[in-house]
């Protein structure tokens, strides 16, 4: 494990996760929640477990994704609060 | 007000989970409890009692198979709950569109005159205009193949390589997605309707339950594959890596038929219209 690749996806994890849910933009939202899916997989990788990494990027940042976006497409684009 | 007691209590509740993690013993601890006592069997033993090389295969499918049909159960509730929230019988328009594609002119046609629907030369649309997408239609046809077979390749060397039913349920549940995407809802619809969506969803949960009531009929335990050795015609060991091959397939029917089907009624607020 390189600390330094660990330490910089970890930091991109908190950082989109963070935007995901402060941005005000839903389909922003969405797309940041993609990302934070395949930093999660990059990081499940690292970490030797490759089956759920694998989950991780079919799952999180494939279909779920897209259900969101399709969910975002049925509502006004931006939150009010 | 209700900004700052929430913001107090997530801070709380993430100290405290933070403070939690603090007792777990370190990544790859030798001496852990889960290293010390569960893991040692899994490697020693799941070669030589189901002839399985990745360990997390045999332990989800096998050593904990009745997790894992749960699991399925789960999603296949998932997918019957998104249909009974959302879908709703949808209303004849009276006004309906078509659009004849060599030209790209949208006709507009009243009630009375009726086209056919599978017509080559006309594509029904729902509003007055639809954009044209031909690259990504031309895109989507020449990747779905591919998709589809890495799909098949993922649930089939499951036993071998990182993969498996869940996950290649969900590739072979995004290339359908992906056509419905770029194409639109109605040519998803006509590939593959709700109805066969319903049905492969249930029979996945029936292979997998199925074959153990069938391990439970030959005089041995609920999901122990070895009993299937009489009817495959294998030894034991074998029988219980087709098993897992089994109950696999049944997990990747029942999660791409799931995730097909939550699309349908997401996209189309239940209605199965055009879709995105």
């Amino acid at each position: 494990m390189i600390w330094q690749l660990d330490f910089i996806i970890l930091t991109l994890v908190i950082i989109s996760g963070i935007a995901a849910i402060s941005i005000k933009d839903l389909l922003g939202a969405a797309v940041l929640f993609g990302a934070y899916s395949f930093m999660m997989c990059l990081l499940w990788s690292i970490m030797g477990a490759v089956d759920v990494a694998f989950t991780e990027a079919s799952v999180g940042a494939g279909v779920s994704t897209v259900l969101f976006v399709a969910a975002v497409f049925r509502t006004t684009r931006r939150s009010r609060d | 007000m209700n900004k700052t007691i929430g913001f107090i209590t997530v801070v709380l509740c993430g100290a405290m989970l933070l403070l939690g993690t603090a007792d777990f013993p370190h990544w790859g601890d030798p001496q852990s409890p889960a290293s010390r006592h569960v893991s040692p069997y899994y490697i020693e033993k799941s070669i030589p009692e189901t002839s399985v090389p990745n360990i997390v295969t045999a332990v989800l499918a096998d050593y904990r198979g009745y997790d894992t049909m749960f699991e399925t159960t789960v999603i296949f509730t998932a997918g019957i709950a998104c249909f009974f929230l959302l879908r709703i019988r949808r209303k004849e328009p009276i006004i309906r569109y078509y659009r004849h594609v060599p030209t790209g002119i949208t006709l507009r046609i009243e009630k009375g005159a009726k086209l056919p629907e599978d017509s080559k030369v006309f594509d029904r649309i729902d509003t007055l205009y639809a954009p044209h997408d031909l690259i990504n239609k031309t895109t989507a046809r020449l990747i779905i193949p591919f998709i589809l077979i890495f799909a098949l390749y993922v649930i089939a060397h499951g036993h071998h390589s990182p993969g498996g039913g869940f996950q290649g349920g969900v590739i072979l549940g995004a290339a359908i997605i992906l056509f419905a995407i770029s194409y639109d809802l109605r040519s998803a619809n006509r590939k593959m309707s709700e109805r066969a969506a319903a049905l492969l969803s249930t029979t996945g949960v029936f292979i997998y339950a199925g074959t153990g009531a069938l391990c439970l009929l030959l005089a041995s335990n609920f999901l122990d594959y070895s009993a299937l050795a009489l009817i495959l015609g294998v030894d034991p060991v074998t029988a219980r890596s087709h098993g897992i091959l089994i109950v696999e397939i049944g997990v990747g029917l029942t999660v791409m038929a799931v995730m097909v089907w939550i699309y349908y009624n997401l996209s189309s607020r239940g209605q199965h219209d055009e879709g995105l």
